[in-house]
C-alpha cells in the first residue's frame, strides 16, 4: 500500500462527520486518494442520532448502520476497527495506534468527535454509572433496563431527556435530575419546557430541578446503588435528599476530544482549531465534526457537521470553490408523540420583540423572538409545522416586514392542496397519504428514511418520490424527516440553492457569467463551470437554455434537445403518449369562423375529446405527435403555448363593452397584453387576467400579473398563484391609461424574466426578493422601467409563431417516425 | 444468425435525441448521444409506460417525459434509487447509418 503513488489520505475517527467527508469526497474525486480509516470502536460507521430510538426498543443497531463493512471494502478504503490512534508524528507524517499498527499519510483528517462530560462527584467511576454516546452505553443502557429497576438521569438536556424517555420505555422507573430551573434551558424558554416536562411526566418520568448531585452511593454489591443530592440552594452543608438508583446516567453535556491533535502541538481552542476549509494550523490536517473549534464554536448537532464534510470533501478534491462559514442551527427532540422545536436565540432581550401564541388547553405554544424586521430565535411546542420555514427565514436572515401580520398562522396555513389540508405530521397515522401526487404514506416515509439513512429532503424525494412532483406536500415531508432524524435534519438552504446535482454554482452565479463572459452555448457554459456530468442532466439543460436565450435573444441557438418534449413538440405530452393542442384565442374572445375551423379539425382527426381549458380556450386531447403539424395547418390559429414555460394566457371578463358594472375595457386591455407578451418564455409559466371593475370575474387576484379596472383607471396586482399553493397577489401600483398598464405589466415580467430561477413562478421570486425591491425597480424608477419594457419588447421582437414554422417544415423529423419495413432493410452479417 | 436493420442515417437523428422506429414489435426508441453513439429502447418507460423517445437525452441516460424517471440508455436499465428496466436492442453504427437488430 506505501508503494502506491496515490496521495495517502488517513482519518482517524470513523464516525458520522468523517464518514460523510468521505462519501463526498468519492463523489467528487473517486480515485484521487488511497485512504485508511480509523475507529476505536468496534462497528462500521452508524448513525449516531438515531441512537435513541434503539434505546427506545423503536429501531435495532442493524437499522442505524450507515456504512457496513462491505461498504469500506467496496470503495477500496483500508479500514482499522477497535485500534485507536495514540500519536500523530508530524515530522515523519504517519498516525500510530495503540497496538503499534502505523499508517503515513499526505493528507490526515482529524475526526475524533468528542467526549461526554463526567461530573466529578464522589462514586463517579462506579459500576452502573455511565454517558449516553455510543452503541456500548446504549446496549449497557438496555441491559440494565431488563435487571433493574431505578434509573437516573443526571442532565435534563436534549440527549438527557432521550435517555430518560428511553429507559422509561424498557420499563424503568426514571428520574430526572436537572442544575436548572427549567428542561431544555439551552433550547427552550421556560413556557414551553413546563409544557414538555408536562407531557414528559404523563408517560411517567419524574424530574427534580435546580438539583445539584452530591454524591453517587454504592451498594453491596459494588454497583450504584443511589444518588444524594445536596440541599437545595442553602448551600448549607447536610443532608440531601437520596434517590434510589440502579443505574445513572451522565449527560450533563460533552467537550471536543482534542487530546490526540494537542499531543501533537496543533494549535487548539477548546476545540481543534480550523479555517474556513477545515485545515488545522497544520496545512496538511483537516478536522471536521464535534472535534473541531471554527471562529470560536464547537458544534455537537450533525446538521453542521455535514456542512464542514461538504466543505472539507471539497477542498480535499483540490476544488476549493467552497468555504465553511458556520451554521445556524436548529433542534428537535426525537421522543415519540412529542412535537418540538427551536432555532436560533429565543431568549430576547434588549431591543427584541416577541410574538407568541399560546395555547395550553391543546399544548400549543409558538414564540418567535424578532429584532429589527428579522426573526432571530423560535421556540414551538405542539405544532410544529412552521419550524423549518421560520428557520430558513431565520438563517437566511429575510426581512420580515410584509409577512409579520401572517406569520403565526403559518406558510402552511393558507391554500396547500392535495394532502386533505393536513399540516402537522406528528398527529398523522402511519397508513395516511402524504404524498397525492405519488401515494406515499408518512409510513414508507418514515421507514426509509430509517433503513437507508435519509438525510436530506432530496434523498427522500429520490427514495420514495413523495414531494418529488408538485411539491405541495414538501413541508410535510420536511417535519417527518426532522422528527425522525431529529438534529441531523438540515432544511434546504435557499439562499443558496446549487442549479443541480451537475455543480455547486448557483442559478444566480450561472446567469451572471453569462451575461459577464458572453458565454454563448451549453457546452461552452457547462465548460466555463466544469459541469460534473457530461451533457448535464434533464434539470440543468432547460434552465441553461432559457437563461442563454433571455441573455442572448438574437444571438443565442436555441437547444430544442434540453427543452422539455411540450416544448420541443410544442404541445402537451398526455399519459397514453398522444398530445394536447390549445390555440391562442386572444382574451378569450373567438369568432364562429374559428369555432368552425376547430369543429372540423376535431372531426378530420378523430379527436377523442374537445374540452374548455380555465384559460378561456379550447382543448383538443389524443392527437398523435405526426398529426401535428397537420392538425395546426388546418387550424390555421397562433399556437396557445400551453405546454411551456411561457406566456400562457390572459383571462379576461366582460368589460364595460357590455356588463352593466364594468368601468373599464377588460376585453381591450386583456388582448392588447396578450398580443404584446406573445411567443414569450419565462422562467415558469406566466398567467395574466384582466377585470373590468372590482367584482374581478377574471379572477386577476391569483395571476402573475392580474389588472383590475376602477372607475379612475387601472390597478395592477403581481406574484398571484392558483394551483399548488393558492397565493393572493399583491398590489403593485395603481395607473390611469391603459399604455401604463402595458409598460408596468411588461416590466415587472422582464424583471421577473432576467432575475427569477427557472422554474420559480412571479410569487417564489418575489417572496424572496421583496415587494419593495419590486417596486423600488418598477414604480419608482421610472427609467429603469421603460429600459425593462424596451428589453422585452426587444426580445420578442424576432419570435416566430413556432405552429406556423412547422406548417412550413421546420424540424420536420421531430414529427415523423420510422416506419419499419423488413423488406427494405439490408442485411449485412 | 442475426439480422441486422438499415434503419436511417445517422444525421437523420438529432444528437442527445432520437427517432421512434415503429417495427412488428411495437415503437422503438433509436437514441444518439453526444459522441454519435446509437442505442435503441423499447419506446416504454418501466415505470409507466411513457415514451422514453420523448425524454431529455444526457451523457448515457434519458429522462422520461411523464414523471422523471431515468434510465440506462446501454442497459435499460433504471438509475438507482429507481428500480426497473425496459428491453434493450442492439443499434449500431457503419458507414454514417444506422443499424438496428430486432433478434
Amino acid at each position: 500500500m506505501t508503494d502506491t503513488k496515490k496521495t495517502r489520505l488517513v482519518v482517524i475517527g470513523n464516525g458520522m462527520a468523517g464518514m460523510r467527508t468521505l462519501e463526498e469526497l468519492l463523489k467528487l474525486a473517486p480515485d484521487m486518494y488511497d485512504i485508511t480509516v480509523f475507529g476505536a470502536e468496534p462497528h462500521g460507521n452508524y448513525n449516531r442520532i438515531l441512537l435513541s430510538p434503539v434505546l427506545a426498543g423503536e429501531m435495532t443497531i442493524k437499522d442505524i448502520m450507515l456504512n457496513d463493512v462491505d461498504w469500506y471494502a467496496q470503495n477500496g478504503i483500508t479500514l482499522h476497527l477497535n485500534k485507536t490512534v495514540t500519536q500523530i508524528d508530524r515530522v515523519r507524517r504517519k498516525v500510530i495506534a495503540d497496538d503499534g499498527t502505523e499508517a503515513g499519510y499526505d493528507r490526515l483528517l482529524l475526526a475524533t468527535g468528542s467526549n461526554p462530560f463526567m461530573l466529578p462527584v464522589p462514586g463517579k467511576d462506579l459500576p452502573g454509572v455511565i454517558s449516553y454516546r455510543d452503541i456500548r452505553d446504549t446496549d449497557e443502557m438496555i441491559e440494565a433496563a431488563s435487571r433493574y429497576h431505578h434509573a437516573v438521569v443526571i442532565g435534563g438536556g436534549l440527549l438527557g431527556l432521550e435517555a430518560a424517555n428511553g429507559l422509561r420505555l424498557r420499563g424503568m422507573d426514571v428520574t430526572v435530575v436537572h442544575l436548572m430551573p427549567w428542561l431544555m434551558e439551552r433550547q427552550l424558554d421556560r413556557t414551553a419546557a413546563g409544557l414538555l416536562q408536562q407531557s414528559l411526566e404523563a408517560k411517567g418520568l419524574r424530574f427534580k430541578l435546580e438539583k445539584q448531585t452530591a454524591e453517587l452511593v454504592a451498594g453491596e454489591s459494588g454497583r450504584v446503588c443511589a444518588i444524594r443530592l445536596k440541599p437545595a440552594l442553602s448551600g448549607v452543608e447536610g443532608d440531601g435528599e437520596t434517590l434510589p438508583a440502579d443505574l445513572v446516567v451522565m449527560a450533563v453535556g460533552i467537550h471536543p476530544n482534542t487530546g490526540l491533535a494537542e499531543a501533537a502541538g496543533l494549535h487548539c481552542d477548546r476545540g481543534v482549531a480550523v479555517n474556513d476549509t477545515m485545515q488545522t494550523y497544520d496545512p496538511r490536517i483537516y478536522a471536521v465534526g464535534e472535534c473541531v473549534s471554527h471562529r470560536g464554536t464547537s458544534y455537537g448537532l450533525v446538521a453542521p457537521l455535514f456542512e464542514q464534510a461538504r466543505v472539507c470533501a471539497n477542498h480535499l478534491a483540490q476544488l476549493g470553490i467552497s468555504r465553511y462559514t458556520g451554521s445556524v442551527t436548529s433542534t428537535k427532540l426525537k421522543v415519540t408523540g412529542i412535537d418540538l422545536f427551536s432555532a436560533g436565540d429565543f431568549t430576547g432581550g434588549a431591543g427584541t420583540e416577541e410574538i407568541v401564541l399560546s395555547d395550553p388547553s391543546v399544548g400549543v405554544y409558538k414564540k418567535l423572538v424578532v429584532k429589527g424586521d428579522k426573526i432571530v430565535g423560535s421556540v414551538l411546542y405542539g405544532d410544529t409545522a412552521d419550524g423549518s420555514w421560520y428557520f430558513q427565514l431565520l438563517r437566511d436572515g429575510q426581512n420580515i416586514h410584509e409577512l409579520r401580520d401572517r406569520l403565526m398562522s403559518g406558510q402552511s396555513h393558507l391554500g396547500n392542496s392535495g394532502h386533505h389540508g393536513q399540516n402537522n405530521a406528528a398527529s398523522m397515522p402511519d397508513d395516511m397519504e402524504v404524498c397525492g401526487c405519488n401515494g406515499v404514506c408518512k409510513g414508507t416515509i418514515v421507514k426509509a428514511i430509517k433503513e437507508k439513512g435519509l438525510f436530506t429532503l432530496n434523498d427522500v424525494r429520490k427514495h420514495t418520490k413523495a414531494s418529488a412532483s408538485c411539491g405541495s406536500c414538501t413541508g410535510l415531508v420536511e417535519q417527518i424527516l426532522a422528527s425522525t432524524i431529529g438534529g441531523a435534519y438540515q432544511p434546504v438552504d435557499v439562499s443558496r440553492k446549487p442549479l443541480c446535482g451537475c455543480t455547486d454554482y448557483t442559478h444566480e452565479e450561472v446567469r451572471k457569467a453569462i451575461v459577464e463572459r458572453r458565454l454563448k452555448s451549453i457546452p461552452e457554459a457547462m465548460g466555463f463551470f466544469e459541469w460534473r456530468n457530461v451533457n448535464g442532466c434533464a434539470s440543468c439543460r432547460p434552465a441553461l437554455n432559457y437563461y442563454l436565450l433571455c441573455a442572448w435573444p438574437h444571438d443565442y441557438r436555441d437547444d430544442p434537445q434540453s427543452r422539455f418534449i411540450n416544448e420541443r413538440a410544442h404541445a402537451n405530452i398526455q399519459k397514453d403518449g398522444t398530445y394536447s393542442v390549445i390555440p391562442r384565442i386572444y382574451g378569450g374572445v373567438t369568432t364562429p369562423a374559428q369555432l368552425r375551423r376547430i369543429a372540423d379539425v376535431a372531426e378530420k382527426y378523430d379527436i377523442r375529446e374537445v374540452r374548455c381549458t380555465g384559460g378561456q380556450r379550447i382543448n383538443m386531447l389524443g392527437v398523435k405527435k405526426e398529426d401535428l403539424p397537420k392538425v395546426w395547418a388546418d387550424l390555421d390559429m397562433p399556437s396557445g403555448f400551453a405546454y411551456g414555460k411561457s406566456i400562457r394566457t390572459v383571462k379576461t371578463c366582460v368589460g364595460s363593452e357590455w356588463c352593466r358594472f364594468g368601468v373599464q375595457d377588460s376585453t381591450s386591455m386583456g388582448i392588447a397584453l396578450e398580443k404584446e407578451l406573445d411567443r414569450m418564455w419565462a422562467p415558469h409559466k406566466v398567467k395574466l387576467a384582466v377585470s373590468g371593475c372590482p367584482r374581478n370575474c377574471a379572477e386577476a387576484t391569483i395571476k402573475d400579473v392580474g389588472i383590475v379596472g376602477v372607475d379612475s383607471g387601472w390597478e395592477i396586482y403581481v406574484a398571484g398563484n392558483g394551483g399548488i399553493k393558492a397565493e393572493v397577489s399583491l398590489f403593485l401600483v395603481k395607473v390611469k391609461s391603459a399604455e401604463e398598464v402595458m409598460e408596468y405589466a411588461s416590466a415587472f415580467i422582464q424583471l421577473y424574466r432576467e432575475e427569477a430561477r427557472y422554474l420559480d413562478r412571479t410569487v417564489h421570486w418575489v417572496q424572496r426578493v421583496g415587494m419593495d425591491y419590486v417596486k423600488a425597480r418598477i414604480v419608482e424608477d421610472a427609467a429603469g422601467r421603460r429600459v425593462l419594457y424596451e428589453r422585452l419588447k426587444d426580445a420578442l421582437r424576432d419570435e416566430k409563431d413556432p405552429w406556423q414554422e412547422r406548417v412550413r417544415g421546420v424540424a420536420a423529423r421531430e414529427f415523423e417516425p420510422i416506419r419499419f419495413q423488413p423488406e427494405i432493410g439490408s442485411e449485412i452479417s | 444468425m442475426s439480422e441486422w436493420m438499415r434503419i436511417c442515417p445517422l444525421e437523420e437523428i438529432p444528437r442527445l435525441g432520437s427517432r421512434v422506429v415503429q417495427t412488428g414489435k411495437g415503437d422503438i426508441a433509436v437514441f444518439r448521444s453526444g459522441t454519435d453513439e446509437v442505442f435503441a429502447l423499447r419506446d416504454q418507460c418501466p415505470h409507466k409506460g411513457g415514451p422514453l423517445s420523448q425524454g431529455i437525452v444526457s451523457d448515457r441516460k434519458v429522462t422520461c417525459p411523464l414523471h422523471g424517471l431515468t434510465v440506462q440508455l446501454d442497459s435499460g436499465e433504471a438509475v438507482a434509487p429507481d428500480k426497473g428496466c425496459t428491453h434493450r436492442y442492439r443499434a449500431r453504427v457503419d458507414k454514417g447509418e444506422v443499424y438496428l437488430n430486432l433478434s
